[in-house]
């Protein structure tokens, strides 16, 4: 069966929304067909056994390579996703176990195999029906992997909050439906009974009727044989026991009594470890290193130099790092030495000055809207390190012509590929072992990690298996960041405290278009991008384009209000059309933020309305300058509307968490550069908010409009770094414009 | 030359040289890789395991200030009879984790100062408790505290 993706299979209406461009995942009009709806074309017929020759052993049965069931009615599921503690693969079982009307205590959930036959057409066809509100996180990838995606729709990529509402609504759902249809019909030939008659519960078949019933175990060899229903009929919502519930999630148990294993844990006999220092000067390479001080400290076996990078090997990380610290190797900089923090934002700034964008979108006639005289006001955001609590640490061992990896990514099949690229082998001789992810945020997608390669090449050459590991020096040294961004902001207001005309003018390398959304009605408005790039990696950062541009936008809507002497809610409700989901947001969170209510002395109160990834959050911020001159955020309110939510628990969590990472960015994270090198070492120049600096209370709503599902893991980020600084103005005065705060509130 | 301590009770013998951070004598000489590697200079508490009951930072604690110590990391939290600690359990009830990679020194800090402070409050909380989280769950580590020492779950804002 070749399937054409059509916008039939969409899980969601794709936005008519001017300006919008099609997915990154099209890049150079790659087509992308011959996938079936369950993850391989179902005439693949090598596919599909291979992907049952690789997971299914005695006495399991396979359903559409994601589902075995066990005849001791042992259910797995197999997620094409990376759970980075965001609880997507608790959700995606909710999702198939409920359809599947499986036992949930029998169920458990592991990472797919790093093979095409588990790639992800799910995510694929996501991207393609929904081509807003997503982020270009996949760009730069190597040019032989999107061949490979042409060829066989290749992709287990984590990223854009697509797990549930893309792979399990397009694709885990139906596989539990589908099955259950399957495992129904054998029971109905069995019990010689119409097929009208039978109920499913908890993993049986049942006949109420005879009181007969049969395990899913019983049924499941016979079941597998079956074509599946490629549309099956999917549960309505109010029969739901297992979605929409906050069911524990799956992972936690190993993360609390020290087993769950994790990249950095892996360990086989006869590994060594090593770490590594790259040229300071991104853009440099190795001139020279004298390694015999590092060989001298006891444990140290070799020191390796690769193109731009030495990598030292030992018996353990202690005397790798200790080895590594002793040498002075001598970078180039690849003419890069002159570029500083200031650099970019003065180039940025003149890119915007000059006025030629290499992006527009919007409508209405803005120039003539804005008039002579226009508000205005310049915004600029540092580089944003992820600071994952893991730092990176990938396993690889070369034998017998057979490269294995192991560590946790957050695109395990492009990490094969990547390595197939370095090593040169064939795509059969590796492979790609994914375990549990300490942090990612969009840090560990491929195509900016280095250490892949590196590690290849490592293994390449030494006869023993070896952990390289980056010391947290080099992951702040090393990032892919969240871009330097600067933005000039524009507008006119009416004499009736409208705005008239709004313009977004935003320098940085890529353009934001596809995934942020203005939310506001107005006569004309615009948005131009003005490309500016560094000699620094930058990558996904979690909400990616969202976090910058809804520091703008809300920002800049909270100046407005107080130019137009409006209160700010009720400004920017003045600007939402009355139906809108957005407007109900807005509403929810003063109403429970008790926005109309006075403010304790010394605080003020700040509010901020941003969708991301298709979920709309609303958050009041009250927060006040502490002693010490920073911040001091004293509560922060949330309403999310995100259609519909697989566990609420889950969800809850991710939004506490995005909201406090919102809050770390705004208040004391950056990373700066001088002579085209990061000035930042270590956790302890790289702050990230504290315990005793996050809010106290954290009041989280969700509205469940039953608009289609949005994201849940980024979309809590971005409202909270605007919120803060206007808070910080209702309180002092003082209008905040560049990031991080810092002590700029200080009175 | 030899270092002996002991960890989760039981003595050890260390082959380790002194220098080498407490971290890494556990993690690759023990194998009990539950006490992470989060940034090597004491500033994350990954790494956090009781040193004689004290929390203590192991990725910058040299092997060799521990000889004679009693050492106790995640691993040796739970019973005998492998029951979780009280902790262990809010914590799983609170649904703390996400990533869950600091989480193990998180518990550890929290035990420390739980059996320090008993019921202890939000500032003692704030005070102790300066391991980082990336994921931000610091709302859900109070919560469990709070929980595992009989408090009610939700902080009150001015309460101390």
């Amino acid at each position: 069966m070749t399937d054409t993706l059509s916008p039939d299979h969409a899980p969601e209406t794709p936005a008519k929304r001017k300006g919008v461009k099609r997915r990154a995942f099209l890049i150079g009009g790659v087509a992308i067909v011959g996938a079936g709806l369950f993850g391989i074309s179902i005439a693949d017929s090598n596919a599909v056994k291979d992907a049952k020759a690789r997971i299914t052993g005695k006495g399991e049965h396979n359903f559409a390579t994601w589902l075995k069931i066990g005849e001791d009615d042992a259910i797995t599921i197999y997620s094409p996703h990376t759970d980075i503690g965001q609880g997507s693969n608790t959700g995606l079982a909710q999702m198939l176990a409920e359809e599947l009307d499986a036992a949930w205590e029998q169920v458990r959930v592991v990472s797919a195999p790093a093979e095409p036959s588990f790639a992800n057409v799910g995510l694929g066809r996501g991207f393609l029906a929904d081509t807003s509100g997503q982020p270009a996180i996949i760009n730069g990838i190597p040019q032989s992997f999107l061949s490979f995606i042409a060829r066989q729709m290749n992709l287990q990529m984590t990223g854009g909050s697509t797990a549930l509402r893309f792979t399990g609504q397009v694709t885990f759902q139906k596989v539990g439906a589908a099955a259950r249809l399957a495992l129904m019909e054998i029971a109905s030939t069995r019990l010689n009974v119409p097929i009208g008659q039978l109920t499913t519960q908890d993993s049986r078949v049942i006949h109420a009727k005879s009181s007969q019933s049969l395990r899913y175990g019983e049924l499941a060899a016979e079941a597998a044989t079956l074509s599946l229903d490629n549309e099956p009929t999917l549960k309505d919502p109010t029969q739901y026991r297992l979605m929409r519930q906050s069911m524990q999630r799956l992972d936690i148990p190993a993360k609390v009594d020290g087993s769950a294993q994790y990249g950095m844990d892996f360990a086989i006999p006869g590994m060594r470890v090593a770490t590594i220092q790259a040229a300071p000067v991104r853009g440099g390479k190795l001139k020279s290193v004298d390694t015999a001080p590092a060989l001298a400290i006891k444990g140290v076996e070799k020191v390796i130099k690769l193109d731009d990078a030495v990598a030292v090997v030992a018996k353990g990380y202690w005397p790798a790092i200790s080895g590594l610290r002793t040498l002075a190797p001598s970078f180039s900089d690849g003419g890069q030495s002159g570029i500083s923090t200031a650099s970019i934002f003065k180039a940025q700034d003149a890119a915007i000055a000059k006025g030629e964008a290499d992006g527009e979108a919007g409508e209405g006639d803005v120039q003539a809207g804005l008039g002579v005289k226009p508000i205005q006001a310049k915004y600029q955001v540092p580089f944003l390190h992820h600071a994952m609590m893991e730092p990176f640490a990938l396993t690889a061992q070369y034998k017998d012509g057979k490269l294995d990896i192991w560590g946790g990514m957050q695109d395990p099949l492009a990490t094969k590929m990547m390595a197939v690229e370095v090593s040169g082998l064939d795509a059969d001789n590796v492979a790609f072992h994914p375990m549990i992810i300490g942090g990612s945020f969009g840090r560990r997608l491929p195509m900016y990690m280095e250490i892949v390669s590196q590690v290849t090449q490592l293994a390449m050459q030494l006869p023993y298996p070896v952990k390289l590991i980056w010391s947290r020096e080099e992951e702040v040294a090393q990032g892919a960041y969240r871009p330097q961004s600067s933005a000039l902001l524009s507008a006119s207001l009416t004499d009736k405290k409208r705005i008239a005309a709004y313009r977004n003018d935003y320098a940085q390398p890529e353009s934001a278009e596809d995934e942020t959304v203005f939310p506001y009605t107005l006569p004309a408005v615009s948005r131009r991008h003005f490309a500016h790039v560094s000699n620094q990696n930058t990558g996904a950062w979690r909400s990616v384009n969202s976090t910058q541009q809804g520091f703008y936008n809300e920002s800049f809507m909270d100046e407005l209000a107080y130019a137009a002497g409006e209160d700010p809610v009720i400004f920017r409700r003045n600007h939402l059309r009355s139906d809108s989901r957005h407007l109900r947001v807005l509403d929810e969170v003063a109403a429970r933020s008790g926005w109309n209510t006075p403010v304790p002395a010394g605080r003020g109160r700040g509010v901020a309305l941003v969708e991301s990834f298709r979920t709309i959050v609303a958050q009041v911020v009250e927060a006040s300058v502490g002693e010490d001159g920073m911040p001091k955020v004293h509560k922060v309110t949330t309403v999310v509307d995100a259609g519909s939510i697989v566990n609420p628990d889950a969800a809850m969590a991710q939004i506490e968490g995005g909201t406090i990472m919102g809050l770390s960015s705004a208040i004391g994270e950056a990373i700066t550069l001088e002579k085209g090198k990061v000035q930042q070492s270590n956790l302890s120049d790289y702050l990230l908010l504290t315990m005793a600096q996050s809010p106290l209370v954290q009041d989280i709503h969700f509205l469940n409009s039953g608009a289609p599902m949005g994201g849940i893991g980024e979309p809590g980020v971005p409202p909270a770094a605007p919120a803060l600084t206007n808070a910080l103005f209702a309180a002092t005065g003082k209008r905040i414009r560049n990031l991080p705060i810092m002590t700029q509130a200080k009175g | 030359m030899a270092i002996q301590t002991s960890i989760n009770g039981k003595a050890v013998r260390l082959s380790a040289e002194p220098d080498t951070p407490l971290l890494w004598v556990i993690r690759e000489e023990l194998g009990l890789t539950g006490t992470k590697f989060g940034c090597g200079i004491a500033a994350c508490g990954a790494c956090t395991v009781h040193v004689d009951g004290e929390p203590a930072r192991s990725c910058s604690l040299p092997v060799s200030e521990v000889a004679g110590k009693s050492i106790t990391t995640i691993e040796g939290l739970k019973s005998a009879d492998g029951t979780l600690h009280a902790v262990q359990r809010a914590w799983i009830s609170a649904q703390v984790p996400q990533c869950g990679y600091c989480q193990s020194g998180q518990i550890m800090a929290a035990v420390a100062l739980i059996e320090k402070t008993g019921r202890p409050s939000d500032a003692q909380i704030d005070a102790a408790m300066t391991n980082l989280c990336r994921c931000g769950t610091y709302p859900r580590i109070r919560k469990a505290i709070r929980a595992a020492t009989g408090q009610a779950a939700q902080a009150v804002e001015g309460a101390v």
